[in-house]
């Protein structure tokens, strides 16, 4: 495994003139092909996009030898962008048969964010058919492999962005998180993963799943790296009206690397049960660890949370029912020839969509039915605003809440694939955040016996993304092995 | 509750149920997604079932916690460029550059 670099030092050196964004770009890609398709094989990357980031790597250093100044605070770093976020004239697939050939038309405005800060876009990583897993399985290109251990699943659904990151391939990435799509794999692949407020980053060129849910976020190797790509993405965007009109602070002055005097909820109750007794260990150590540096533990109580995995399941998969009826054969994507439109719709959709999303599809579609709307669906958003309110509650006495990010460490593929509901029962700590709308962050908290990693989340009221990013900074000093590649 | 909300029916999802939710979701299914459906999303709504107990009297459904300073989400009415029909047909599984149209499968026989 290659030793990560930090995103800061890649832009430092760069901007010393000790090393070009040729450079920077040919390295990644050096390192990409001794790992991704050769090598252990692990499948970060759908797609390389070499020749084109190698002429935005020339175009940045052309640039810099004529004023000698960065094109912007990520002048020159190589940023991996999971596949169901669009980049101009290049081919978008989310993972699915259905959009094997869709070249997207526009950028999504996290990627023009990027490019005009300077960042080389290197390549659009795995990912579970539209955002739809928790392994990258449900990729219809097949998964990506744990760098720590290449008979795991990476997590997911944004795994290959994790991989990307915790295999030293490139130093940040892009992922989306749903329902703990970027927590979930930054855990078990032993790197930092940020979910931001809702309407903190700009949905705007990312294939939607769940509209209320969706946020696009950073994996990194440290929480600086991340609130550094944070300010870059982050702030209102007049083409997706759920960003908010505030300002974006700067995140990377807010860490302080101290926890003193923080207090910190944790929901101990809702660990009681289902939790592995490798990483309920691990997590206890990293409390107490906390609490002798400083921070004020407290015992809080979410009491709605046991609910939350039905609540996002059903309120998730009920916008994904509407949000995939785009997929039709018309506009985009595959078609599969029918003799009337209703049978053409009918053989594009049942053909071209994956298991897992057609199961979703149906499970949305019967929660949205007539008959069954206000016992499933409105019952979920009522469950929702309880869910909210606990968090509200908790934050009139603590600063960030800390749990687990997921109950187990990586598992093999295969080992739960025949079973759905075994894997969504794993998201149990990672929905809440998604459904109160509120930034988590999951950081490397310790490993098992055997070495893989366990990750922890500190989640803050919205828009206070500098807090969790604060504990995070404080915790990698405090814990000063957090990352086993480091 | 609406009385004609069905809840605790002991085989939840027939082969019938399944059929009739793919065909309003337009999904065409094996004959073995169709028992594979009908097991697997029985046992997702079993588990579901377990919210049912909790007391939601007077609590509004969510309608977005974090938009609230979003304020007036509205844009000035100016026209602004959006692609041109060239770049949205190029995706188009049957396209026809000429007309500017999509082309689909005969609608009225």
């Amino acid at each position: 495994m290659a030793t990560r670099e930090t995103t800061i030092a890649v832009r430092d050196a760069i901007a010393r003139g000790e090393r070009t964004a040729t450079d920077a770009c040919n390295a990644a890609l050096a390192t990409i092909d001794a790992l991704d398709a050769a090598g252990p094989a692990l499948h970060a990357f759908q797609l390389v996009l070499a020749e084109r980031a190698r002429a935005k790597a020339v175009a940045l250093d052309h640039a810099f030898a004529k004023d000698a100044t960065p094109a912007g605070p990520l002048h020159g770093v190589p940023i991996a962008i999971k596949d169901n976020i669009v980049v101009n004239g290049t081919i978008a697939t989310a993972g699915s048969k259905m959009l094997e050939t869709f070249v997207a038309p526009y950028d999504a405005t996290v990627v023009e964010r990027l490019e005009a800060a300077g960042a080389v876009i290197i390549g659009k990583t795995t990912c579970d058919e539209f955002a739809m897993g928790s392994s990258t399985e449900n990729s219809a290109y097949g998964p990506s492999k744990n760098p720590i251990d290449p008979t795991r699943i990476p997590g997911g659904s944004s795994g290959g962005s994790a991989v990307a990151v915790a295999a030293g391939m490139t130093t940040v990435a892009l992922g989306s998180d749903t329902g703990g799509s970027i927590r979930q794999p930054a855990a078990m692949c032993g790197i930092t993963g940020l979910k931001p407020t809702y309407g903190r980053v700009s949905r705007y060129g990312l294939i939607a799943y769940g509209s209320s849910l969706d946020q696009i976020g950073p994996f990194a190797g440290n929480a600086r790296d991340a609130a550094l790509v944070l300010e870059v993405i982050a702030g209102h965007d007049p083409r997706d009206s759920t960003t908010a009109r505030r300002p974006v602070p700067s995140f990377s002055s807010a860490l302080t690397g101290s926890v003193a005097g923080l207090r910190i909820g944790v929901p101990s109750r809702l660990l009681e049960h289902g939790v592995d007794p490798e990483v309920l260990s691990s997590f206890n150590a990293a409390t107490a660890s906390l609490a002798a540096n400083g921070a004020t533990i407290i015992d809080i109580e979410l009491p709605h949370s046991r609910h939350a995995i039905s609540a996002y399941y059903l309120i998730a998969t009920a916008e994904a029912s509407a949000n995939l009826a785009r997929f039709d054969g018309v506009r985009f994507g595959l078609r599969v020839p029918g003799g009337s439109l209703t049978e053409m719709y009918d053989a594009t959709r049942g053909r071209g969509f994956g298991a897992e999303v057609k199961r979703r599809i149906m499970l949305g579609t019967y929660v949205l039915s007539a008959g069954y709307y206000d016992a499933y669906y409105l019952k979920a958003q009522q469950v929702r605003t309880l869910i909210q309110r606990d968090f509200t509650t908790a934050f009139a006495s603590v600063d960030t809440v800390l749990m687990p990010t997921s109950p187990v460490p990586a598992f093999t593929f295969g080992e739960r694939v025949d079973d759905p509901l075994q894997m969504y029962l794993a998201d149990v700590f990672t929905v809440s955040a998604n459904l109160a709308g509120i930034p988590a962050i999951s950081i490397p908290c310790g490993t098992t016996t055997t070495g893989l990693p366990i990750g922890m989340q500190f989640l803050a009221r919205a828009w206070d993304e500098a807090s969790i990013l604060r504990a995070a900074d404080a915790w990698e000093r405090i814990h000063a092995h957090a990352s086993p590649h480091t | 509750m609406p009385s004609d909300t069905k809840r605790a029916d002991e085989a939840r999802f027939s082969r019938a149920d399944v059929a009739r939710i793919a065909t309003l979701a337009r999904l065409e299914l094996t004959e073995p997604e169709l028992d594979l459906y009908a097991r697997q999303l029985g046992g997702i709504l079993e588990h579901a079932e377990q919210m049912q107990s909790v007391n939601t009297d007077g609590v509004p459904p969510y309608t977005g916690a974090t938009t609230d300073d979003a304020g007036d989400a509205l844009r000035d009415d100016m026209p602004v460029a959006s692609l041109s029909v060239e770049a949205a047909l190029q995706n188009a599984p049957q396209g026809d550059r000429v007309a500017g149209t999509f082309v689909v499968p005969k609608v009225i026989g």
